[in-house]
């Protein structure tokens, strides 16, 4: 079951950054103070939609601690005024002509210190003339909607684009045969990836040399220096990004923000570093959000439960200037893998997506690329069908999961899993749970008028993007390097593009390292979030990190170790074809006293030592990894809840998770991955929404509005885990950091419905708040985004 | 206006804004930036510290309202170069993983445990419950308090300060 484990290099080993962040040591962008620095601050629009007429500064630029003002007509002088997107929209950086979400970036401040930074945004006066809103996607696409973005040419409604993927034909057929089909509306709601750590930048431009230096929030510093020379016509040798420590990203820091530009234009103007960190609100209204997908999902089977087809039908809310983050080729994302994990005929669906009044964005929020949609609508759909057929729903993904003979399988829609051994791991949750016993449980219960439910959900995963003849982000393809260098006391550091924002690259990858190399992780140092110290790469977002960067750490490793033989090879005199690699050293075959480990195969390549004359010396090395396919994690989850009918109030009682990432380099590490996002599902699930009313204000602008789990709304984890390798992958490795975001929140659903099913409810939408299931049992559907008057 | 705070056992005077919050005082003005900022609205607990014996949310004091207190951030945790079994249990129990929420979590761990030396799981939580991690799902960081407790001053760490009346 298990894959060997290379020199002993994996396992639980406390991490490498823990011991500067238990001191308080942590270096995170507010942390860094640097001489003469300034401080910028943002206007922001209040009105979700509305014509600027008058931007008067006069006042704050007289105000004696300030430095700088600017609006959009300042940064449109500069070519400026106008960011792209990484769906290749454009995006206001300040407004020029027309606010179009509340909490958009009108005017910078730059002054001495922070608070007066923030007095002097008092002293803007912005005339607005407000517009008609479209606060509702459904409403987006009406005759006479208001226009949003009549800044594109030609630009007439609100549609950005339809998109569709597996076969319309083939399903159809499938659906005219089948005995049973059930369909259901579904909302994933808008959520925000609320990092405790908000956004922010420390922008530090040097006159003399023109190098700019851009300590900033970002999981993809080479891809953010990149785009700052694109768009600001800099030479990208001059620009160096710096990620230091990272307070949590979970894809909130993947973008470009307008305030990052700011900070820059107001260095290069002031002559002065300029830091600027948003406030919450500022972190929960404008920066990029996650879901809102309008879903609706069909399910065709036979009267037995064997699942044929599956349809979904989506309108997904893009905010007010497309921003998505994906692969270009897919502007749904990964959505269309939503047939999941089950053997099905045929699948069809068809995504169309709309501007509104609402912050820009979209994907963000450990979802790998709209998974998280997908997941959760089959799911749901699958525990919707077991109802309508009277099936338990554990026998009804029993029946149609796909069996490891199947793999490697192409789904309807195309994707190749690459491996899974799906029966066994919802065995192996079942069995954690009790699953019997809990069923017989809920039996007496609702015998005695108690609501306790039981959810199921079964997500496939589809992470490490990828491929890049396929996969690009703004037509960089999505393949990440590593560079290895090893001194000649045999120590050594690994550059890797990729950056942590909490999952343990510094520990994780020195074991991917030391147990291609026989050392010890202790001896390598693995260096990330600076340009000017790595190789390029794509960043961390969509648990790419293991699947791409840590194939790379892996492959660069190998090639070293290919380097080294031929020096011990000379070492020993003898052929590097008598060499084999056994025990953490090159070793002579059939003469195991005769070996050289690569601490001192490193002195040697240093030394004097005659080596063949097609080697170069030293061991250092480079290496691109390409990846061939995405890799397909998986896992079964149940969750159990308590639902009190009087109230609405859901507690989650046990959450068992059982998760196959592959090979575990670390699996304190794993497991902690997987806890966290279980927290998010339940966030997600339960209470986590960012609504808007009627006339476009955010609802979620604080963190007394937009409500997080804490240690009493979680339950303690049970979790469980098999171990199905990556065929394709160099250490057999999956990725696991945003399984559980994608698995829980169906569960915690499927949970409460089941709980409820007594008294009729079949659907509510997330989040499962008091007053939404009350309004549930009393048999209103409540809508959860928009508070309508 | 001027304010004379002990913190960490060291006494610092300075002039300052009679309105500055008492995170910005630790970070900016004394370059304490172990204490984070997180939401404004004292829902996070990343800036928690101890003012005198209680945890407080700095972004919701003044420091005005510190002037002639003792404060205890993350950095006085650690005394004469020996970590805090409260430290010693976040690391060895995988209790934090970006870091952010850490330094509040500890400081409201170490409270806990200097009034309830052997707290059950029920009450670690209850104690957490107004601090927020986003990356940990909670469940280690309460072993890693159950850590502590089980660690606790066998060889004189842990448990110093409200005993010695708050900071000395």
């Amino acid at each position: 079951m298990s894959a060997p484990v290379p020199n002993g290099a994996y396992g639980p080993v406390p991490r490498k950054e823990d011991a500067r962040f238990i001191r308080g040591r942590g270096m995170f962008v507010d942390d860094l103070q640097l001489p003469g620095m300034l401080y910028g601050a943002i206007l922001r629009s209040p009105l979700p939609h509305a014509r600027i007429t008058a931007i008067d500064t006069v006042a704050a630029e007289a105000h004696p601690r300030v430095e700088a003002v600017f609006t959009g007509q300042d940064l449109a002088a500069l070519g400026l005024a106008w960011m792209p997107t990484i769906s290749q929209d454009a995006q206001a950086v300040l407004a020029t002509d027309k606010v179009r979400f509340q909490g958009q970036e009108v005017a910078f401040v730059v002054a001495q210190d922070r608070y007066s930074a923030r007095d002097a945004l008092e002293l803007i006066h912005v005339e607005y003339e407000p517009l008609p809103v479209v606060a509702d996607a459904e409403r987006a696409l009406d005759a006479g909607a208001p226009v949003i973005r009549d800044d594109l040419p030609g630009k007439a409604d609100n549609h950005i684009f339809d998109w569709e993927a597996g076969d319309r034909v083939a399903t159809d057929a499938v659906f005219a045969a089948a005995d049973v089909v059930v369909s259901q509306d579904m909302l994933y709601p808008r959520s925000h990836p609320a990092p405790l750590e908000t956004c922010g930048m420390v922008a530090d431009m040097d006159p003399v040399s023109g190098r700019l230096t851009l300590w900033s929030t970002s999981q993809a510093p080479h891809a953010h220096r990149t785009i700052y020379a694109l768009v600001a016509g800099l030479p990208e040798h001059k620009i160096r990004v710096v990620s230091p420590d990272i307070g949590g990203g979970f894809g909130n820091k993947a973008p470009i923000y307008p305030g990052y530009v700011c900070a820059i234009v107001g260095a290069m103007k002031t002559g002065r570093p300029v830091k600027w960190v948003e406030d919450r609100s500022e972190n929960l209204m404008s920066t990029t959000f996650a879901r809102d997908y309008h879903m609706r999902g069909e399910i065709a089977a036979t009267a037995d439960g064997r699942v044929l087809g599956l349809r979904a039908t989506v309108l997904a809310d893009h905010g007010a200037f497309n921003a998505t983050a994906q692969p270009t080729k897919y502007p749904a994302g990964f959505f269309h893998i939503f047939t999941g994990s089950y053997d099905l005929q045929a699948a069809h669906c068809q995504v169309t997506a709309v501007y509104t009044n609402k912050a820009p964005g979209g994907v963000a929020y450990s979802c790998s690329f709209r998974i998280t949609e997908a997941v959760y609508l089959v799911e749901r759909m699958m525990d919707i069908l077991a109802r309508e057929l009277g099936m338990d729903p554990a026998e009804l993904r029993m029946k149609n999961l796909l069996q490891p003979e199947q793999f490697p399988y192409t789904t309807p829609s195309g994707w190749e899993y690459d491996s899974g051994d799906y029966p066994r791991a919802l065995t192996l949750a079942m069995d954690i749970a009790g699953y019997g016993e809990l069923r017989r449980e809920q039996a007496e219960k609702r015998e005695r008028g108690e609501y306790m439910g039981i959810g199921i959900s079964f997500f496939t995963e589809g992470v490490g993007a990828g491929p890049r003849a396929h996969m690009d982000i703004l037509g960089l393809g999505m393949a990440d390097g590593a560079s290895l260098r090893v001194h000649p006391t045999g120590t050594a550091v690994l550059g890797v593009s990729c950056q942590t924002q909490g999952q343990g690259h510094e520990t994780t990858f020195a074991q991917i390292v030391a147990g291609e190399l026989g050392l010890s992780p202790d001896d390598i140092e693995v260096v990330h979030g600076d340009t000017d110290r790595t190789p390029f790469g794509l960043g961390t977002y969509g648990s790419r990190s293991t699947p791409v960067s840590g194939a790379a750490a892996a492959m660069v490793a190998r090639k070293v170790r290919e380097r080294a033989r031929i020096v011990a090879a000379a070492m020993l005199e003898v052929s590097p074809d008598d060499l084999e690699w056994a025990g953490g050293k090159w070793r002579v075959r059939g003469d195991p006293d005769k070996a050289k480990g690569i601490a001192e195969i490193a002195m040697a390549a240093h030394s004097t030592l005659e080596l063949p004359a097609e080697v170069e010396g030293h061991l250092d090395a480079d290496f691109v990894y390409n990846p061939p396919n995405l890799t397909f994690p998986f896992g079964a989850y149940i969750c159990v809840t308590d639902v009190d009918p009087g109230t609405g109030q859901v507690a989650v009682r046990r959450f068992i998770a059982v998760d196959d990432c592959g090979v575990q380099i670390n699996p304190m590490i794993v497991e902690g991955q997987v806890h966290g996002g279980l927290a998010d599902g339940v966030g997600m699930a339960l209470m986590q929404v960012i609504a808007f009313d009627a006339d476009g204000n955010c609802l979620g602008g604080s963190f007394m509005d937009y409500l997080l789990p804490t240690s009493v709304e979680c339950p303690s984890w049970e979790l469980g885990h098999t171990v199905t390798p990556s065929p394709h992958h160099p250490i057999g490795a999956k990725g696991i950091g945003e399984s559980a975001t994608v698995g829980s929140p169906p569960a915690v659903v499927n949970s409460v419905m089941d709980a409820l099913a007594p008294l009729g409810v079949v659907h509510a939408d997330m989040p499962l708040t008091p007053a939404n299931v009350w309004s549930a049992i009393q048999g209103r559907h409540m809508r959860t985004d928009l508070a309508l008057t | 206006m001027q304010i004379t705070v002990t913190v960490n056992y060291a006494v610092y005077t300075r002039e300052v804004e009679p309105r500055l919050l008492l995170i910005h005082f630790l970070r900016d003005e004394l370059g304490l930036t172990g204490s984070h900022w997180g939401c404004d609205t004292s829902n996070c607990g990343a800036c928690v510290v101890w003012m005198d014996e209680l945890p407080v949310k700095s972004c919701t004091v003044l420091a005005a309202m510190a002037d002639g207190r003792r404060v205890l951030t993350v950095e006085g945790l650690e005394r004469n170069g020996q970590l805090d079994p409260v430290q010693e249990g976040f690391a060895h129990c995988h209790g934090l993983q970006c870091g952010f929420c850490t330094p509040g979590m500890m400081l409201t761990a170490r409270w806990l445990l200097d009034h309830h030396p052997d707290p059950t799981q029920a009450q670690i939580r209850e104690a957490l419950s107004g601090q927020v991690c986003r990356c940990t799902g909670y469940e280690n960081i309460v072993r890693s308090v159950q850590w502590a407790a089980q660690h606790h001053g066998d060889d004189g760490r842990g448990g110093h300060r409200s005993e010695s009346g708050g900071v000395e």
